[in-house]
């Protein structure tokens, strides 16, 4: 299923904070966990990726060390920080509304087709 | 393995020639092409195809450096140099505007200062018109650059016609400190009026606000550049000139400087423009070397001031003298804030800067307790509330300036807080250096 650029975009931000929120992670996992949970639906360019995680670094979303981890590539890990967890939180708000709103009204003029149907 | 390593450093010379995507940024991309490489190959393509599969997941160069140049404003420039060197018009078109504007002040000055028959006569109307005369050209030159429409146009015109009309109307006073405070600031609020057309109109926009805080930097840079080179030219002519006898090198100094000091002024901004990757050189380097100099220099005045006890040690001129030190002191801050990557951890430079800060703030906060314990004896004068509001600006900036730092330095907040900061408050500076324009000369009747 192909999905939209701007909802791409859209999206981008709070599953990025979601997935920071499960625990510290580089950017390659972070994509890998992208794909894993959208069964290969969202469809990121993958650079894109880290303009986006610089951005919530400079908003002080989430913190930012290079490390080396045992037997591994030099690697820079991302860490949510508290603002992150709010801006996540408020996030999360905002689309748990708009997709109740999608459904409902789905949900509305499905059952008023059907009641058509039904004459 | 040997050709994709040699791929691999293929590919990270050409994203590197991208000035906009810095070197951590292309080694965090290249972890990610070699991890994506060696999960493709282990799922069974050969090198050279989990190579290619992984650069066209990455996308391309172009798309990627935008992005980069978007999150990092103060790359944004590049973009906007890279596009204009494919744009073979605007390339061509470049200096032209540039010169035309910068003849057209000279001409202006030039005309101006005959009238006026400056410098025999040493009228107070020339002194304080001498920023209207010039400012508005470089106005117009961003207005022109940036392609504004009309509205855009007026828009940027009305500061400078409401400028002429209030300090035209304003019967001064002879040797008036109220007109001679009017041509001090009014440069300040109409240099304020610039940023707008600079902005192309968004001057809502903090990152912009930050582009315009550089670009006053580095014309700074320029414009002294270009003065010693003038300033040579000028001596060595004089030199030559001088077996001439008569005053025949007074008068080439009489007619040159003026106009050269105003075309300089459009040139100089046409040079921030074009040649920005030249001056972005040398931004850390000027701020490097003088960052620790005036830490040294300002703890070794604090602790003498502390020592000696301050008491009646100060004259008149001192408080003006502050202004200056603070206001040094802000630009080197605001300077080596739009030079520094945002998203580097705090460095020892940070710490340095921080120290010049807080000791500028001590030795302010000492001079202001008396100089407001003299205010209470002598009264206002224009010049001491002129110095007093600038210094209470300063010393609120400076003290939300060294409050975030330190919180920064503390790992307790961002560097973007301390950024945001800074260009929250520059309408401040505008409104204060208005409000001495306007509101100072009538309070005071023109005195």
């Amino acid at each position: 299923m192909h999905i939209d650029k701007d909802l791409v975009a859209a999206s981008a931000t709070p599953l990025v904070l979601a997935i920071l929120a499960e625990g510290e992670s580089y950017g390659y996992a972070i994509l890998k966990r992208v794909r894993e949970l959208s069964g290969g639906a969202l469809e990121w360019t993958d650079g894109m990726l880290y303009p986006l995680l610089h951005r919530l670094h400079g908003l002080g979303y989430v913190t930012t060390e290079w490390r080396r981890p045992d037997g591994g590539r030099r690697r820079r890990y991302y860490a949510i920080t508290d603002e992150g967890r709010a801006a996540l939180a408020e996030q999360r708000r905002q689309w748990v509304t708009v997709t109740r709103t999608l459904r409902d009204v789905w949900h509305d003029s499905r059952g008023g087709s059907s009641a058509l149907e039904g004459i | 393995m040997e050709t994709l390593e040699a791929q691999i450093a293929e590919w990270r010379t050409y994203v590197t020639k991208d000035a906009a995507v810095g070197h951590h940024d292309v080694e965090e991309l290249e972890t990610h092409l070699r991890d994506q490489v060696d999960a493709l190959v282990a799922a069974g393509l050969s090198a050279e195809e989990a190579f290619l599969v992984s650069v066209g997941r990455m996308g391309s160069v172009d798309a990627l450096s935008r992005e980069f140049a978007r999150e990092h404003s103060g790359r944004l420039w590049k973009q906007l140099v890279l596009s204009d060197e494919s744009d073979p018009q605007r390339g061509a078109s470049g200096w032209l505007p540039a010169l035309a504007f910068a003849v057209a002040a000279a001409v202006v000055v030039q005309v101006v200062r005959l009238v006026a028959g400056f410098p025999e006569n040493e009228s107070g109307w020339l002194l304080r018109n001498a920023s209207l005369l010039v400012w508005p050209f470089l106005a117009s030159y961003f207005a022109h650059r940036r392609r504004l429409d009309v509205r855009g146009w007026a828009a940027a015109a009305v500061p400078f016609v409401l400028a002429a009309v209030v300090i035209n109307l304003f019967p001064y006073g002879t040797q008036s400190s109220t007109e001679l405070l009017v041509a001090l600031h009014l440069p300040v609020v109409l240099w304020f009026a610039i940023a707008s057309p600079y902005m192309g109109g968004t001057v809502r926009s903090h990152e912009r606000r930050m582009d315009f805080v550089r670009f006053t930097g580095e014309w700074v840079i320029y414009y002294v550049l270009i003065a010693l080179g003038g300033g040579v030219l000028v001596a060595l002519t004089a030199l030559i000139l001088e077996p001439t006898g008569a005053d025949l090198p007074e008068r080439v100094i009489e007619w040159a400087l003026p106009s050269g000091a105003a075309g300089a002024v459009v040139v100089a901004a046409w040079l921030v423009e074009s040649k920005q990757r030249v001056v972005e050189n040398m931004a850390p380097v000027l701020t490097m070397v003088f960052t620790p100099l005036f830490a040294v220099m300002l703890i070794v005045a604090a602790v003498t001031y502390v020592i000696t006890g301050l008491g009646g040690a100060f004259d008149r001129e001192l408080l003006g003298v502050f202004d200056a030190l603070l206001v040094v002191v802000l630009g080197l801050l605001l300077y080596a804030m739009s030079a520094r990557e945002p998203s580097q951890p705090p460095g020892l430079m940070d710490h340095i800067q921080l120290v010049a800060v807080v000791s500028a703030l001590l030795l302010d906060v000492m001079v202001l307790g008396s100089m407001v314990a003299r205010i209470g004896d002598l009264g206002f004068t224009p010049n001491r509330v002129a110095a007093l509001g600038l210094n209470l600006a300063l010393l609120v900036n400076l003290s939300g300036s060294a409050w975030r730092s330190a919180r920064f330095l503390a790992g307790r907040s961002t560097f973007h807080r301390v950024e945001r900061w800074q260009t929250t408050y520059l309408p401040v500076f505008a409104l204060w250096a208005a409000a001495v324009v306007v509101v100072l000369p009538p309070l005071f009747r023109f005195a």
